[in-house]
């Protein structure tokens, strides 16, 4: 038998900002932020796909730059912005979750809304992307529905140019 | 037109529980009218506020089903489609078998769907015009009103449900004829897409309830391996762990306020793992072994002529295929409360009456105490044909006395699944003086999914064989065999199921009979497809016209025998499953050896199109997975261990890799057949005949990037 010990973490008491509120939560401050956003918080349009930074769904923005939650420690967010899907439009829906609707892009949906938070990073940096551009960022988020033809024109129209 | 029972339509309302409803009990297939044992297929409710609720009894995974199978019970009703709203159906014994899987939702629900509102059509316009007092042939429907043209009146289906519930179903209503279809056929917008693009969809894995907790197992690491005891001392320490106990013989579970908190509280728990008879197992050899079966007793599966007298050129090859694993995006889950003498479900599944039976089973519940709720799924690719997942959410709810959620990580997923079965194909033709064949036979070795779950088919034949390994041309002598064998690697029904692994090695070896030939591979199936011919198959038979139509549109769209860009080559393969016809055209250049897919021409043949939006994200979906399976989809089995675990090692495609998918149908107007599955098949063989054009190499294993 191979022997574990757990390593005990106190709960801490730490203050997120989450889509421009405050909101307080006691937790271990190990845990991914993925899991506080999730559980703690219900914001589930965040989606746990792989827990190790590999597939993307997890994305959301922490202080504009997408970031996998499953792989950030709750801790290290205090005091940024962190915006989820929930909060990626101040109000309605955000130009790309409206060419993402126009473009029919989501199957399954289940990775969507981290495609859309990667995405929405990139244009906020680079309003008109290349082809090439958006598939260097995009290339980190998977989809097994097989939905990039469909991201890929939904980008570009919300970018406001055909490609 | 017969009317049905009114006590059962009555019944059907209150069970309901809506004032306005118009409910219908359709024979479930036409063979078992007047049998006496309806089951009704359909559901509908009109409210006063003309609000219409169509029940949808198969299960979305991403194919579209609460959008496709509503449009096809709406364009018979004649209803106003912004007016539809949809119900998911958990498990029923309402709605016949609600499975879905087999590319069967829309080709299996069509004409009870088009009879339901069909029928509801014809109850709405017999109401208004009772209430007119005028003849009923002097009415008409359309958008979701009935019509009185010569007196200008009209009213809506709100106005007229409570009448019209009061009327007898008909049986047999009158269906439209596909020219004057205004619903079916159309893009419409999928229903479900502002829900997946908010983040507010809820799927499986979102679910709550209150005060439930979350759980996840700790599993054996080894193939049919036990637990032979544990040490939950340090899981304990974790902050909010609550329960740690043995589910089953091969399981722990930890429960915790958290998934967190289980994740961790499993990571610290100790378990002494009996690995049991399969420590040693490995996958190369259960591929050797596959191959050393290849000439034992098999069954047959289709003969005609004799291949054995066959004389002229004689050509042999092997192929070989690795078990594969669905991966789908949304990892293994289910919620249960279990309270004593009853079990309810939330489940992502693609089997909810199966569920419903095995946690019946597994609980010591009967049947009719367990309510199974289906969310949303992130994928499903067959994966959640599986009961797994239910029943262990219900035996973890039972053992912690908690409502609870279980959830899978990516690694339990990959490592705990059940798999695409390894394949072994043998094949051999004869060929005449001009190169074509005159005689074909194909060797298929393969364990059977089915006989491993218990179920083996008539004369030891795996049922799905009969659906998906279709034998597409004419060959004056021609043979496939089945050899069964076994394995402990747990099966199961991966999207497309054996016609991956037939359709690779057929569809790669008529290639190289081409290469042999002299000829265009193009040339050389539109020559074995040349005389109309129905190929019967088991229950089905295969057009060699439709084929032929699939393939020559594929090819003309393609630009097949047009120059292409420097270093590109095409690479061309068909086959047929579910009912449908499929062709595809795939283009690469090589990168340091390795095959780039620039674009893939994919034209299918299912029939009439319900909605050719969702038909075309089935087909860009289908190539998309079928490219993932051909260049890395492998499960490897070392000391009895799955090797791989997340996306790193098991790696889809990436949007880098992902090539321009073009989708085409063929016009039709014969009935739905399949769409989900049979763009997968022709993509593997279509992709390394191109490698072939371009380097004369011939891949005759899968992965292609092994």
């Amino acid at each position: 038998m191979s022997v574990h010990t757990a390593i005990q973490f106190a709960m801490a008491d730490i203050t997120l900002r989450i889509n421009g509120s405050n909101r307080k939560v006691s937790v271990s401050p190990e845990t991914p932020l993925l899991w506080v956003l999730r559980d703690t918080l219900q914001l589930t349009g965040t989606k746990f796909g792989c827990g190790a930074g590999l597939c993307g769904a997890c994305t959301v923005h922490l202080d504009g730059a997408a970031v996998r939650s499953c792989s950030i420690p709750v801790a290290q967010t205090g005091g940024k912005n962190i915006t989820t899907i929930e909060g990626l439009a101040a109000n309605g829906l955000h130009a790309l979750q409206q060419a993402w609707i126009a473009e029919q892009v989501p199957q399954c949906g289940y990775c969507q809304t981290g495609q859309i938070m990667a995405a929405a990073a990139l244009l906020a940096k680079t309003p008109q992307p290349s082809d090439e551009q958006i598939t260097q960022t995009m290339s980190g988020n998977l989809c097994r529905c097989g939905t990039y033809d469909r991201i890929r024109r939904a980008i570009h129209r919300a970018a406001g140019g055909a490609r | 037109m017969s009317p049905l029972s009114r006590r059962e339509f009555v019944t059907m309302g209150v069970a309901a529980g809506a004032g306005l409803v118009i409910g219908f009990y359709l024979p479930h297939g036409s063979s078992s009218a007047g049998s006496g044992a309806f089951s009704p297929n359909a559901y509908l409710k009109i409210d006063a506020d003309g609000r219409i609720t169509v029940v949808v009894a198969r299960s979305e995974m991403g194919q579209g089903v609460r959008t496709s199978l509503p449009m096809i019970l709406a364009e018979e009703l004649e209803a106003d489609w912004k007016q539809i709203a949809i119900e998911q159906a958990g498990a029923s014994t309402l709605y016949g078998d609600q499975t879905t899987g087999g590319s069967a939702s829309v080709r299996t629900t069509w004409d009870p769907m088009r009879k339901a509102g069909a029928a509801a059509r014809e109850m709405l316009i017999s109401a208004a015009a009772l209430k007119w007092g005028v003849p009923r042939a002097s009415c008409t429907a359309e958008n979701s009103y009935v019509i009185h043209a010569a007196s200008n009146r009209r009213l809506g289906y709100g106005e007229l449900a409570n009448q019209a519930s009061a009327l007898p179903v008909p049986t047999d209503p009158p269906l439209k004829q596909a020219k004057d279809y205004r619903i079916v056929g159309k893009s419409l917008p999928r229903l479900d897409t502002p829900f997946k693009v908010e983040g507010t969809a809820e799927f499986g894995i979102d679910f709550r309830l209150p005060g439930m907790k979350c759980a996840v197992l700790a599993r054996c690491p080894v193939i049919g391996g036990r637990a032979a005891s544990f040490d939950d001392k340090e899981s304990r320490k974790i902050s909010g762990v609550g329960y740690v106990g043995k589910i089953g013989d091969s399981a722990i579970a930890v429960v915790a306020d958290s998934v967190w908190g289980a994740l961790e509280g499993r990571r610290v728990l100790n378990v002494q793992w009996d690995e049991g008879p399969n420590k040693d197992l490995n996958s190369t050899a259960i591929l050797d072994g596959l191959k050393k079966s290849a000439t034992g007793k098999s069954a047959t599966l289709y003969s005609t002529g004799d291949v054995s007298k066959a004389s002229g050129r004689r050509m042999q090859a092997s192929y070989q295929l690795p078990f594969m694993a669905h991966a789908a995006m949304e990892p293994g889950n289910c919620t249960a409360d279990f309270r004593g003498s009853s079990c309810e479900l939330w489940a992502p599944t693609q089997v909810p009456q199966d569920v419903r039976d095995s946690v019946a089973q597994a609980t010591g519940l009967a049947p009719d105490q367990v309510k199974v709720n289906v969310t949303l799924m992130g994928g499903g690719f067959g994966r959640r044909l599986e009961h797994d997942y239910g029943v262990e959410a219900a035996l973890v709810a039972k053992a912690a006395n908690v409502p609870v959620k279980v959830i899978w990580t990516r690694e339990d997923d990959m490592r705990n699944s059940t798999y695409r079965p390894a394949s072994y194909h043998l094949l051999s033709a004869t060929l005449d003086g001009a190169g074509w064949p005159v005689a074909f036979s194909h060797r298929i070795v393969s364990p059977s999914i089915s006989a491993q779950k218990g179920q083996p088919g008539d004369g030891g034949v795996d049922p799905d064989l009969k659906d998906e390994a279709a034998l597409i041309y004419s060959f004056p002598s021609a043979s496939l065999e089945y050899v069964d064998t076994t394995t402990p690697v747990p099966l199961g029904w991966m999207r497309s199921v054996y016609a991956l692994q037939v359709g690779f090695a057929s569809e790669s070896f008529i290639d190289e009979l081409a290469a042999a030939a002299g000829k265009n591979p193009l040339d050389y199936r539109l020559h074995l497809l040349a005389k109309d011919e129905d190929i019967k198959y088991f229950d089905s038979a295969w057009h060699t016209a439709r084929m032929r139509g699939a393939l020559q549109l594929a090819a003309e769209k393609a630009g097949w025998g047009e120059p292409l860009a420097a270093g590109h080559y095409q690479g061309i393969a068909c086959f047929g499953c579910f009912n449908s016809y499929m062709a595809e055209v795939v283009e690469i250049s090589m990168e340091n050896d390795q095959p780039r897919v620039h674009r893939v021409v994919a034209v299918i043949d299912c029939g009439q199109v319900v909605n050719p939006n969702i038909l075309e994200q089935q087909i860009q979906g289908g190539v998309i997975f079928a490219l993932t399976n051909a260049l890395r989809g492998q499960i490897t089995i070392d000391k009895g261990r799955v090797v791989q675990g997340n996306f790193d090692d098991y790696a889809p495609i990436r949007m880098n890799e992902a090539p321009v998918v073009e989708a085409y149908f063929v016009p039709s107007t014969e009935a739905p057949t399949g769409a989900g599955e049979p763009p997968v098949p022709p993509l593997a063989p279509a992709l390394c005949n191109a490698i072939f054009a371009a380097t004369k190499k011939r891949i005759r294993a899968l992965p292609i990037l092994a």
